[in-house]
């Protein structure tokens, strides 16, 4: 078979440029803010080529200003444009807390004026970046009424739900995987997609136990699932996609099939994403239950930087097998 | 570039003298309230600003947007805000601005260009500057002005918010009103300038200072600013120098301003000044200032009334409009 019929696969740093891109040339009320995203394409490459597609007025070079930036968007959504900021690491969302959680969350409850804008930026480990490259802010802001957060597994994903953050009226942060930039592919839609924001997935079916799990975690999910199937034991996958707001129905359908949980996050394991699904399904879903629900995730310490500490600490296809073992036996 | 200020005609100056005093009166009404126990929240009272709420407010245009700070009700009076708002935000009623969801002067209206402010300042620095950045993108000609205290420009969005406005040439206008005092705190332990507006050097943008109990003064030197920025001329950082006559809220009785302090600036009362000025140009006379009195006492005694007579809203409205659908 020749390789030139063969349909082109997107990797998923590709899918997100393809969403900024498509989405700038479609509403001119959209731009860019951030570092190094002009001349230089990024840091990691996302804006290459934008600067002298849009121009210095669409893709707008920041100084190091996180706070500074961030409220400008905040104060050009209110006007009536749809700033997309890229932050250059997730980690660096942290110097524009305020504006995030006080000015851009809180504004729509106060007067009901829109904010469209989204915040965007590399998020997680297993890179060897150590502690300020590598953090997984999304439990910080899903605890946050009135932002949405999203966390895309997959490259189709990646692409339709940036889309689909670009067009919502509210604040919207969105934490790419770094891990994943380069690593996963797939073959996209040729025709034109939006995902929608705040329903999950089934990202493999099956019928002995429920993972939930969103993120980079989805491609370790889908590696346990396979060996598990060699010795007998059949997973569904839940991909959560957005973790604020938490499509509990897919959630509870699949436990409700499978009678069996495992949340499995990078995030850290105190009061993280896979601890509110834990409570949802304690709650809503009790009497689905033959065993108890077990978190797989990271331990409550930083990121560490040297490669047997960060394996350690980010949750390995081992430790999945781990948890499917232990629940199983019930 | 240098602007000729446009002076302010008669008009213009009754328009402001009626907006001073009327927001002395709102506040006046508004200490004897919490003073009674009859609100629900907080008051951050701004007498003895007058001159600079409402000369700076007063020099914007139609299309413009004024980003206040917590203290500055008197501030959004120019741009349309009502008594009645006022109370009824005070009064959380369901029939605010902000629908019983946020306290005291933290009411807006886009419509009217006045932002809804947030506790933690100078936070609309950024915002007003981001709004800037939509109408040079736009190609409109529309000036942002944030207001804040001299105790907030020790924060860094502030820094943040000058040098990005001054890089890209932005049409904001930076007003700081120093009144003396970041709650308890004399600006000698909060920064080594006497100036607020020497910082703009290090932005390379023009820097002003004036008599924020001239209204006068303020009035021209903002306008001048504003229509500097509108021409394209980018930021001004501009300093009113001023006294908060109050404590920083309601409860505060300010035991950290000495009686001298308080009496030396009750000399230079912004009200008082504005009135032997308009008194001189024969624009107003003993018969005009008592009319006024009547007008305004009328009208924040009727706000008062519509608020106290609107209802509450309902327990559940609590979970409304976190989003938009």
């Amino acid at each position: 078979m020749s390789t030139a019929n063969k349909p082109k696969e997107t990797s998923y740093v590709e899918a997100i440029s393809q969403a900024l891109w498509e989405e700038l040339e479609r509403d001119p009320s959209v731009f860019m803010l951030g570092e190094d995203i002009g001349d230089y394409g990024g840091a990691f490459k996302v804006t290459e080529g934008f600067l002298d597609k849009f121009g210095p007025e669409r893709i707008i070079e920041m100084p190091i200003a996180e706070e500074g930036f961030i409220g400008m968007a905040v104060g050009a959504a209110l006007m009536g444009m749809r700033p997309i900021v890229e932050v250059q690491y997730a980690d660096f969302i942290s110097c524009g807390w305020d504006q995030i959680v006080n000015v851009a969350a809180k504004m729509h409850y106060r007067t009901r004026d829109a904010v469209p804008m989204v915040i965007r930026g590399p998020s997680g480990g297993g890179l060897r970046a150590g502690p300020f490259h590598s953090q997984s802010p999304e439990g910080w802001f899903a605890h946050v009424p009135g932002l949405k957060v999203i966390v895309p597994g997959t490259v189709h994903d990646a692409k339709g739900l940036l889309k689909a953050a670009i067009r919502d009226d509210n604040p919207v942060l969105y934490f790419e995987h770094k891990y994943l930039y380069r690593r996963i592919k797939e073959v996209l839609p040729e025709e034109e997609y939006v995902c929608h924001i705040g329903a999950a997935k089934v990202q493999r079916e099956g019928s002995d136990l429920t993972i939930v799990t969103y993120g980079a975690m989805v491609q370790t999910a889908l590696q346990a699932a396979e060996k598990a199937q060699a010795s007998g034991v059949s997973v569904e996958i839940v991909d959560l996609r957005t973790v604020f707001p938490i499509d509990k129905e897919t959630v509870l359908n699949s436990v409700a099939k499978t009678s069996k949980a495992i949340m499995l996050y990078e995030d850290t394991r105190t009061l993280g994403i896979g601890a509110e699904v834990s409570a949802i399904i304690a709650e809503e879903g009790f009497e689905y239950l033959d065993g108890p629900i077990i978190r797989v995730s990271a331990p409550d310490a930083p990121v560490p930087f040297s490669p047997p500490l960060e394996d350690y600490f980010i949750p390995q296809v081992d430790d999945v097998i781990a948890a499917i073992d232990r629940l199983s036996a019930y | 570039m240098d602007i000729k200020p446009i002076e302010p005609g008669a008009k213009e100056l009754r328009d402001m003298y009626y907006f001073m005093r009327l927001g002395r009166a709102i506040e006046e009404r508004l200490e004897l309230e919490y003073k009674g126990g009859k609100l629900p929240g907080a008051i951050y009272l701004g007498r003895g600003q007058e001159a600079i709420e409402v000369g700076a407010s007063y020099a914007l245009e139609q299309g413009d947007v004024l980003a206040p700070a917590h203290r500055d009700m008197i501030s959004q009076l120019p741009r349309g805000l009502t008594a009645r708002e006022v109370f009824t935000n005070h009064y959380a009623r369901a029939n605010s601005l902000t629908r019983g969801k946020g306290e005291a002067n933290y009411q807006g209206d886009l419509k009217r260009g006045l932002f809804a402010t947030v506790s933690m300042l100078p936070d609309f620095y950024p915002v007003a500057t981001g709004a800037a950045l939509a109408f040079k993108l736009r190609g409109e000609k529309r000036v942002a002005m944030p207001l804040c205290g001299e105790g907030a420009t020790s924060r860094g969005d502030f820094h943040e918010s000058l040098n990005i406005a001054s890089v890209l040439n932005l049409p904001v206008v930076f007003v700081v009103i120093n009144n003396g005092f970041a709650y308890s705190t004399p600006p000698y332990k909060e920064m080594k300038l006497s100036d607020v507006a020497e910082r703009a050097h290090a932005y390379a943008i023009p820097g002003v200072v004036v008599d924020g109990n001239n209204i006068i003064e303020c009035y021209l030197e903002v306008k001048k600013a504003v229509e500097r920025a509108r021409d394209g001329g980018g930021p001004t950082l501009l300093e009113a120098k001023t006294l908060r006559m109050r404590g920083h809220a309601g409860h505060d009785a300010a035991k950290y301003m000495s009686k001298e302090l308080v009496e030396e600036w009750a000399q230079k009362d912004p009200i008082e000044r504005f009135e032997k000025h308009l008194t001189n140009q024969g624009l107003l006379d003993e018969t005009g200032i008592k009319d006024m009195t009547g007008r305004v006492t009328q009208e924040v005694a009727e706000a008062l009334k519509f608020a106290e007579e609107s209802p509450y809203p309902e327990g559940q409205e609590a979970v409304t409009d976190v989003y938009r659908q």
